[in-house]
């Protein structure tokens, strides 16, 4: 068996979810190669070929492929696909953006969102936003899967040493282009791959609230999230939702407040090892996920618990 | 132009959904079925361009036993114009549905095609992009904005910490992420307006498309749960617990 993962970067780091993606296709086993696929981003497929268990990576360095549109990174990925028996990448928003479109111009099924590797052709994932766990065993002669980067503890991003070889396929559907990106720019980390995470729900009752949280996170070094009703609501921006919908996240620490605990919610955190909840209603469902739940006002347990940190940390 | 909007019956996502008993699937008898809520995103967006004068008319198509005829007649009373049913009582996979929406597009010629980014049961999240790949056309998936300018389409882009901003050619496909707009309820003289157009039936069959499965489920379980753990009294104790007993700060 020979096994792609297509790497997830911003052409200039490695994104810590190919670690994870890694790991999967370790559990598939077999010799694994990593797709570097951007512009500029000869410095990625250097800390690819670090990463533990690739023997090879392969870089298109390509202006077609610096902002990782699905319809030329699709065509370039089809073009290499001869050589393997699995095709994977992290569910993130790029991942859920082409593979589908290399898997129907390989005429086989995706298999999305993976959280466990049964065998090389059976594998778990949720549906019914996580209310239920399928198996399924694939027929296909070629599987392409993404990987929901919490299922699976990184591989280790130093030690190996791959190979590095330059790719000359440049392939540019001509049917899209990249007009314009509107990033959050942020100190904290990342949500997905925070190893804490503060979330605020509609108890928060307005955006300016989260500022109380922002302050708890600076403290923690947590990345800060909401719920979808939170989104909806309009208080903060969809990126941060955590939910079946939005971010799935298993952090170290997941502190909920002012969040009830709807199951769409559940569905993103409920992974994480240590849930705090925070709410004033003690009926909540959040309390029956929560390791540590407080019942109290929002609005003067969250400044507690800033001073409080501040002083233990 | 025209627009075409896929949708699918899916349960209610109110409903608490529960595993049978034989883990062969999730128990699906007698209860509340409804539109898939990123399709209700669909029809909206479909509708707002045809109320702005970009659309003329917006065929709506769904895959599925004869009861998805309710979801396609909800797509009508909310102002989409006619139906096209694509019956079958098989369960049909996210390739499968790409080929058959494929053949529609074939045969209708839509400028523009809208779908959900996923349905709230399978969870793939596959759907549109495979259509898109099949018929050779770029795709804005996630959308939160949606901007026909002559013969492109800007589509916004819900991405991984924050937005990105596309350019499509036409004919395209969008797919609808949750702040896109937010669907209307239909009026009950267009429910019964709904009732008078015209809704046409095909198969898969009568598209030329195998519908077979390559994804077998061997199995479905109900997920692991997590134990309520303590009530803390206060913030202090709750840091406490945090720092000496879990370790986790």
């Amino acid at each position: 068996m020979s096994i792609l993962v297509i790497a997830e970067h911003d052409n200039s780091t490695l994104k810590p979810a190919t670690l994870n993606v890694l790991a999967a296709a370790k559990a598939i086993g077999g010799d694994i190669n990593v797709l570097v696929a951007g512009e500029n981003c000869g410095g990625v497929a250097e800390a690819a070929a670090k990463a533990e268990g690739v023997s090879k990576v392969l870089v298109a360095d390509n202006a077609a492929y610096g902002h990782f549109l699905a319809e030329n990174l699709s065509g370039l990925v089809v073009e290499l696909a001869a050589d393997y028996s699995h095709i994977l990448a992290a569910a993130g928003t790029t991942g859920k953006d082409f593979l589908p479109r290399v898997a129907a111009l390989l005429d086989v099924a995706q298999i999305s969102d993976i959280i466990r590797v049964e065998d090389a052709d059976t594998f778990v994932r949720p549906i019914y936003a996580g209310n239920a766990i399928a198996t399924v065993k694939s027929s296909d002669s070629k599987k392409v899967i993404t990987v929901r980067p919490t299922g699976f503890d990184p591989v280790a991003g130093e030690g190996g040493s791959a190979t590095v070889e330059a790719v000359s396929a440049v392939k540019d559907a001509g049917v899209s282009a990249f007009v314009g990106e509107e990033k959050a720019v942020s100190d904290r980390p990342d949500l997905a791959a925070a190893s804490i995470v503060i979330s605020g729900g509609r108890g928060m009752q307005n955006g300016d609230n989260f500022k109380m949280l922002e302050q708890v996170a600076d403290v923690l070094g947590a990345a800060v999230g909401a719920s979808r009703a939170a989104v909806d609501a309009g208080f903060v921006p969809n990126d941060m939702q955590v939910g079946q919908t939005g971010k799935i996240v298993a952090p170290q620490l997941y502190i909920a407040v002012g969040i009830s605990g709807a199951i769409q919610h559940l569905a993103g955190m409920s992974d994480s090892k240590v849930i705090v909840a925070i709410n004033k209603d003690e009926e909540a469902p959040i309390f029956q996920v929560a390791d540590y739940g407080l019942v109290a006002d929002l609005f003067e347990a969250v400044p507690q618990l800033e001073a409080e940190l501040k002083k233990v940390l | 132009m025209k627009v075409l909007v896929a949708v699918k019956r899916v349960i209610d996502y109110n409903v608490k959904v529960r595993v049978k008993p034989d883990n062969s699937g999730v128990d699906l008898a007698n209860v509340k079925m409804a539109m898939n809520p990123f399709c209700e995103i669909a029809v909206e967006e479909a509708v707002r361009l045809k109320e702005k004068g970009v659309a003329t008319e917006i065929v709506v198509v769904s895959i599925g036993p004869k009861a998805c005829q309710e979801q396609i007649r909800t797509a009508l009373a909310l102002g989409a114009d006619r139906g096209i049913h694509i019956e079958t009582d098989a369960e049909v996979q996210s390739l499968e549905a790409a080929k058959l929406l494929k053949a529609v597009v074939d045969k209708e010629e839509p400028k523009l095609v809208i779908l959900g980014k996923q349905s709230i049961d399978t969870d793939n999240n596959q759907t549109g992009q495979m259509l898109a790949a099949l018929a050779g056309m770029g795709q804005g998936t996630f959308a939160s904005e949606v901007v026909v300018d002559g013969d492109k389409v800007n589509v916004t882009r819900e991405v991984d910490g924050g937005l990105m901003t596309v350019a499509l050619n036409l004919p395209a496909v969008v797919t609808t992420d949750l702040r896109l707009n937010e669907p209307r309820y239909a009026s009950l003289p267009n429910i019964m307006k709904a009732k008078k157009k015209p809704l046409d039936t095909t198969t898969p069959a009568d598209l030329g498309v195998d519908v077979a499965v390559r994804l077998t489920t061997l199995k479905v379980e109900a997920p692991a749960t997590r134990q309520a753990g303590i009530k803390v009294a206060d913030v202090a104790e709750l840091v406490d617990k945090l720092k000496n007993e879990a370790k986790v700060i």
